[in-house]
């Protein structure tokens, strides 16, 4: 986007090609995209942050029942999952730190990784899903009555109501996740990215990273609260 | 700009500016300008506020007549309608996403807002919401009041409440990403020498108000998704059948929705804060006390959502407490009233038009504000909820407060916006028009209410019909005074006379630019050396 | 190169990696522990751990200006804000959900006294 007619014969910086019109420096430009990236991080928080109020009271409300509907989540792929995640956090850092440093096979290599592990989460979450609608515990559209414990028949759906929620939203996340780094990914290949001028790599991995947190928090709230009984 | 020589004589006469650089419906749709951002906003939002005003309309026709002439259903959806687009398609953006688009980047010396193109598409996805506002309206309405309490939204009502709630959800995050923008422009852009003591109060108030925004936007979103869920599903966490609480709808709406009233609130008060400045040839009073009394507001409002529910089941402990918060955003709000007074004291007041409706500002938001306070004591409130004393509260604080700031700012940056003056003789005409309006159509309310009369029905006993005839009254009258300002504005673009660069002899960096401003605002960057509001004239007299 | 961001060490990552893994697992096993009140203690106080050391090594939150760090104590002071203040209702309703147990009819959901 830039301005600057360029006299014959100088090239324009790398920096100052992509420095759009409105900014002085890119410095200035990179704190930008920077806190403005956080302040969208933040209204992700208190978008997360509705449901996981939610969540807090009701299981503060019917906490056997809460302990009872969490017995029903599969630990094994839920902790696998949030390994998974871990992993393709640490991938992401390392493909910001490759483009940091003009490295653009690692950074293709640490990209095209992290998406390997992010259709994998969602591959498992898709199993997942899929045995909550085998086994009748999708509340509303799929709900079998929940006739082994059918004291808590009712309060039970709840759980399960915010357990859609919550991990459907974060799945949903992790889709536009996995389409940001495609984008990025494409801009890798063609070249755009160096040690000058990286900042949607970063501000990507922010939103990723964030992505992972939501899910070490959801791991033990909806799968890790049933054992004690 | 090379291109400058090249243009035909006919077009000479006029300065390059931002509406003239180019043309056609592409130069618009796809501009990443902030001016013709603002300008796009202020076409969209007075077509939702004329949508809305219909509305009111029709339901102040109904209540002529205590027996009401509409069905309750269509009485229920037309009031609902109202709040909604009136809420979230005109008040929410109407002073942010308009004046303040506009002003912005230009009070703190930048060439645009930081993120350009997302102002664009917070348009766009303002432009959707509102549509699909429309949308439920023509197919037939909302009928659970502007607030989309659970269960009757999630389960019993039969109405288009699914394409209400995406409009508002829609909307919502093109006001995230206006703050959004906002909160980085005013970190980031500000011009060498533009202290955070030397901003103008306007940018203050906000950037406080998109503090708002990005704090309380995102869990309204979260929780009308919920409730689009629980509507689809026929189950969910506010359906007491499966033991959810219908009420924890209300803390979550009202986390956002309290917080939001002051989205509606705070931007005008920094309008007000320019204008009286200006009109009274001096110094604002208390400059710190006012910028920071907008960030105690934007903290405060956060801690007292409570009182909107002190009947529908809440705690009384917890009631006690948010009573007791709301009594502390008083003292910011008060603090802002007695400093616009002590400004105009000993100043020269002039009574041009943005003045007037700067007076009819602080005089009817120092009502609304009050029986706020009325309404956030508990014994009073339990009198009083659910009737038109809150009705007309709200009324004096949106309309009284925000309507009356909004038109204030219009007339006040029209030179800037558009080049042009406006008829002085006419617009005070409506400014007064408008003022005895909107009283006669609220203050009786407040004696409704009092009274006893419940909000939300739409027939009433008869001995109520005198003051609900009044009231009606006064709303054809108001409605003329909104209708004035329409014509002589759209007049004005092409017959009303060219306004120079500072037509107020106003301090500020926007009136240091030729008017209508360039596309990038300033053609190199400023260099402030002074603080805002340095008016002249009475510092040599005392100093 | 104008542009400030810190380039983290490889060995530091892959050491908070190691950590984020052992502390999933951590918690998967302190689960299966009868702790009573303090299991759904201990889950939040190792998830709250590992979500600092994400926030604070992998999204740069340390190597970032203090305005930045401002904004996420802001958002995070802001969600204990709304989860506090619910649950000020919630702890002091004297009209509902308590004692247990329930009745369990349909339509029978949030018992009053």
């Amino acid at each position: 986007m830039a301005e600057t007619v360029v006299p014959a014969g100088t090239e324009p910086a790398v920096e100052e090609v992509h420095l759009r019109h409105h900014f002085a420096t890119p410095a200035q430009q990179m704190d930008a995209a920077t806190l403005g990236m956080w302040t969208f991080l933040i209204t992700e928080v208190l978008f997360f942050g509705g449901m996981f109020a939610s969540y807090a009271v009701y299981r503060n409300m019917y906490l056997d029942a809460f302990a009872s509907t969490s017995q029903y989540m599969n630990v094994v792929l839920g902790g696998t999952n949030t390994a998974v995640l871990i992993c393709s956090s640490l991938t992401m850092v390392l493909a910001v730190r490759a483009a940091q440093l003009s490295n653009r096979r690692h950074l293709i290599l640490f990209l095209i990784l992290t998406m390997i592990f992010g259709v994998a989460f969602l591959v498992i979450k898709g199993f997942e899903y899929h045995a909550k609608w085998v086994e009748g515990l999708v509340p509303g559209l799929h709900w079998s009555g929940y006739t082994e414990h059918p004291e808590f028949a009712y309060h039970a759906q709840i759980l399960f109501f915010l357990y859609f929620c919550m991990t459907g939203m974060h799945a949903l996340h992790m889709v536009v996740g996995i389409g940001l780094l495609t984008f990025l990914l494409v801009q890798a290949y063609r070249r755009v990215f160096n040690a000058n001028y990286f900042a949607p790599v970063e501000m990507i991995g922010l939103y990723w990273h964030f992505v992972d947190i939501v899910w070490i928090f959801l791991f033990p709230l909806l799968y890790l609260i049933g054992h004690r009984r | 700009m090379a291109t400058l020589a090249q243009r035909s004589p006919e077009v000479e006469a006029e300065e390059v500016n931002y509406l003239n650089v180019e043309h056609g419906w592409k130069s618009w749709l796809l501009t990443t300008d902030h001016k013709r951002i603002a300008v796009l906003y202020i076409i969209s939002i007075t077509l939702m506020f004329f949508v809305g005003g219909l509305m009111a309309v029709l339901f102040r026709i109904n209540l002529l007549v205590p027996e009401g002439l509409f069905s309750a259903e269509t009485y229920n959806r037309l009031f609902s309608m109202h709040g909604i687009i009136m809420v979230f398609f005109f008040l929410v953006p109407s002073i942010p996403a308009t004046l303040a688009n506009f002003l912005i980047p230009i009070m703190v010396g930048a060439k645009d807002l930081a993120f350009p193109r997302i102002n664009l598409l917070s348009w766009y996805l303002y432009i959707a919401g509102a549509l699909l506002a429309i949308y439920a309206v023509v197919r037939g309405g909302v009928d659970t009041g502007w607030t989309f309490y659970a269960p009757f939204s999630t389960t019993y009502s039969n109405s288009y409440v699914l394409a209400a709630a995406f409009g508002v959800f829609t909307a919502g995050f093109s006001s995230i990403l206006t703050g959004l923008n906002f909160i980085v422009t005013v970190h980031k852009m500000r011009a060498p020498g533009m202290t955070w003591s030397r901003l103008p109060l306007f940018v203050w108030s906000n950037y406080a108000t998109g503090l708002i925004q990005v704090l309380g936007t995102p869990v309204l979103a979260i929780t009308l998704l919920l409730l689009a869920f629980e509507r689809i599903a026929h189950v969910g966490i506010f359906d007491p059948n499966i033991g959810g609480d219908p009420i924890l709808f209300q803390h979550l709406f009202w986390f956002y929705s309290h917080p939001a009233v002051y989205i509606m609130i705070l931007p005008g008060m920094g309008v007000i804060s320019e204008i009286v400045s200006c009109f009274s040839r001096k110094r604002i009073f208390g400059y710190n006390f006012v910028a920071f009394s907008s960030m105690a507001i934007a903290v405060l409002s956060f801690v007292v959502w409570g009182h909107h529910m002190f009947i529908t089941g809440e705690s009384m402990y917890t009631g006690l407490a948010f009573s007791i918060l709301s009594f502390m955003v008083a003292v910011p709000s008060a603090i802002k009233v007695f400093n616009w007074t002590a400004t105009m004291y000993k100043g020269s007041v002039s009574f041009d038009t943005p003045m007037l409706y700067a007076f009819g500002f602080i005089g009817l938001f120092t009502i609304g504000g009050l029986t706020g306070l009325h309404l956030a004591t508990l014994g009073t409130d339990i009198a009083t909820h659910g009737t038109y004393f809150v009705v007309a509260h709200f009324h004096y604080v949106m309309v009284g407060g925000m309507v009356m700031a909004f038109m204030g700012g219009m007339h006040f940056w029209w030179p800037k916006i558009t080049g042009r003056m406006y008829p002085e003789a006419w617009s005070k005409f409506a400014a007064l028009i408008v003022f005895i309006g909107f009283n006669l159509t609220f203050f009786p309310q407040f004696i409704l209410g009092y009274l006893g009369m419940p909000r939300r029905y739409h027939a009433y006993p008869p001995e109520f019909q005198a003051l609900n005839v009044l009231s009606s009254a006064g709303a054809s009258i108001l409605g003329i005074g909104y209708v004035i300002p329409m014509v002589y504005f759209i007049w004005s673009l092409k017959n009303g006379p060219r306004a120079g660069k500072n037509p107020w002899g106003a301090a500020g960096l926007e009136w240091q630019i030729q008017s209508p401003p360039t596309t990038f605002n300033f053609d190199e960057t400023p260099v402030v050396t002074e603080e805002a509001y340095n008016y002249g004239p009475l510092e040599e007299i005392v100093g | 190169m104008t542009t400030h961001s810190h380039i983290p060490r490889v060995r530091t990552l892959v050491l908070v990696w190691l950590a984020l893994i052992c502390a999933t697992g951590m918690t998967t096993g302190v689960s299966y522990v009868e702790l009573g009140w303090m299991n759904i203690v201990v889950a939040l106080l190792i998830a709250v751990v590992k979500a600092s050391l994400v926030a604070w090594i992998f999204m740069g939150v340390r190597y970032t200006t203090s305005l930045t760090k401002l904004f996420v104590v802001a958002g995070l002071l802001w969600l204990g804000i709304m989860i506090l203040l619910t649950f000020s209702d919630y702890h002091t309703r004297s009209w509902m959900y308590q004692p247990q147990p329930w009745s369990h009819g349909p339509g029978n959901g949030p018992a009053t006294k």
